[in-house]
């Protein structure tokens, strides 16, 4: 099954991924990045949006 | 009986000066932020506005790193268009310390009488019998607290606005998307900011060097989701790479400017968003502060209105949607549709109108001057520019 993922040692807890999300997927934690399994539909804006890479689609 | 007449959500410029102006009217106010230290991490480039700033807050040494004068354009072939700081618009003027700026902010809020916590966040929003019922979690502690109005000054990523259902999600168009260095070992003039434009340098954005003092400078990079291959990072690494080989790096700052351009409403029953969290930055510069504190100060005012005549309606709080359109709501249309047209600039066009402009003495350099030699050089551009130029 494919999922998103936060490379925590990349992030550097800005929340312009959360900005973009349409569907509350994400949600920035003081400085931590959790991200809802179950609202993700891996349309991957965030992905496009992070400014340092640290987010990434796997199977 | 609510627990708050008001509760500010986010310490950021926008929220303090909210808390501060809504408490010195004499409104029970509750300030909460979700970081354990206000202004930390920091995620801005930090230029503002004498003008602007001075409006709001006496400047401090202790919190003013640079004082600038200039402002250098660079375009992709290194021609050079230089302004005075006073011509160049809103975000030359001072280069803040905002680890220090924010928090004094904050202090000044609670001076004025404001409650104000940290390492709390917002959780969860519900109306309730017309007043709002706010989660908040306080260093792991979850409970609730009622308030009259909500302002919602939770920035780039504000949950506020979901949650009273104004929708400010941001298309991959509307954000820039940023790094910045904060570098010492680098050559610069410490009384000039330089802005690199183009494609090659920051698709759908620009480069910028912000000195900090005499032996450093934030060096930083916004890029257009929708137009950049590579992350922002990437794109930044590549130019210091060929610009400042030796320089180092002490400090790294990320983060997200939303350059969507005014919104419809700021407003819900209940609620209204200051600062990013209504996406009040300028779409073309990425400078926010000013109109951050603008906003919250308004916000505040409307605030104060609403309790006074007990009505919480969105209806009511439009006042606030009134104040803000009628302060900066037009520049930020104005400077949305102007961005959507210079983004389709090529590289070789911007060159050439550098070009034109490079060498013209500073104090002719105006807005004004560059649109004449514009006009005299480029005819069709300036067609397309025109309602701008006036
Ligand atoms: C790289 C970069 C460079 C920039 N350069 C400039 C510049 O040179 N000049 C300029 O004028 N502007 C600049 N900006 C924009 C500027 O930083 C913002 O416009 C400004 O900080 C907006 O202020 P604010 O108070 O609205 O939000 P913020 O300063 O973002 O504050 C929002 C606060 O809310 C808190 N918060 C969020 N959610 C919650 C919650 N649920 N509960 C509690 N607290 C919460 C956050 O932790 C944060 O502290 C830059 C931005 C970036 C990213
Ligand atoms: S992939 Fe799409 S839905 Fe999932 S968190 Fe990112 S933006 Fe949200
Ligand atoms: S955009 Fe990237 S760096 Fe910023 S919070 Fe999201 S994952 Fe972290």
């Amino acid at each position: 099954m494919k999922k998103l993922i936060v490379n925590r040692y990349r992030c550097g807890y800005c929340g312009a991924c959360v900005a973009v999300c349409k569907f509350n997927a994400n949600e920035l934690v003081e400085t931590y990045l959790e991200i809802y399994e179950d609202k993700c539909t891996l349309c991957q804006a965030c992905v496009r949006t992070c400014p340092m890479n640290a987010l990434e689609v796997v199977e | 009986m609510t627990d708050y007449d008001v509760v500010v959500v986010g310490a950021g410029p926008a929220g303090s000066i909210a808390a501060k102006t809504a408490a010195e009217k004499g409104l029970d106010v509750l300030l909460i932020e979700k970081r354990q230290e206000i202004g930390v991490p920091v995620r801005c480039a930090e230029g503002v506005s004498r003008e602007g700033l001075e409006k709001f807050v006496n400047p401090d040494s202790k919190w003013i790193a640079s004082e600038i004068e200039n402002a250098e354009i660079i375009s992709p072939s290194n021609h050079k268009v230089v302004l005075s700081a006073e011509n160049a618009g809103n975000e030359v003027g001072y280069v803040l310390e905002r680890k220090i700026f924010d928090r004094h902010l904050a202090r000044l809020a609670s001076k004025a009488g404001a409650d104000v916590l940290t390492k709390t966040s917002a959780v969860s929003f519900k109306r309730e019998n017309g007043t709002v019922k706010l989660g908040i979690r306080s260093m792991g502690e979850f409970s609730e607290i009622t308030a009259k109005i909500v302002i919602g000054a939770d920035g780039v990523e504000s949950r506020v606005a979901k949650w009273a259902g104004i929708d400010t999600t941001l298309k991959l168009n509307e954000i820039e998307s940023c790094v910045q260095y904060l570098m010492t070992n680098i050559d610069f003039d410490d009384d000039t900011t330089y802005f690199w434009v183009g494609r090659k340098y920051a698709p759908g954005g620009y480069i910028w060097l912000f000195p900090k003092g005499k032996d450093a400078a934030n060096v930083g990079i916004g890029v257009m989701p929708s137009l950049a291959e590579k992350s922002a990072k990437w794109y930044l690494d590549r130019f210091i790479e060929e610009h400042f080989p030796d320089g180092e790096i002490v400090e790294v700052v990320v983060g997200g400017v939303p350059v969507k351009g005014a919104i419809d409403t700021a407003v819900a029953d209940n609620v209204m968003l200051a600062g990013d969290a209504a996406r009040h930055t300028d779409p073309i510069t990425g400078g926010g502060i000013i109109n951050a504190m603008s906003a919250g100060h308004h916000a505040a005012i409307a605030a104060y209105e609403a309790i006074e005549a007990n009505d919480y309606s969105k209806e009511f709080l439009r006042k606030y949607d009134e104040k803000w359109k009628l302060d900066f709501g037009e520049s930020l249309v104005r400077n949305k549709k102007l961005q959507e047209k210079m983004m389709r600039l090529d590289d070789p066009t911007l060159d050439r109108l550098a070009e034109s402009l490079e060498g013209m003495p500073i104090e002719e350099m105006s807005v004004r001057r560059l649109a004449f030699e514009l006009f005299k050089k480029h005819p069709r551009l300036l067609w397309d520019l025109r309602e701008f130029i006036v």
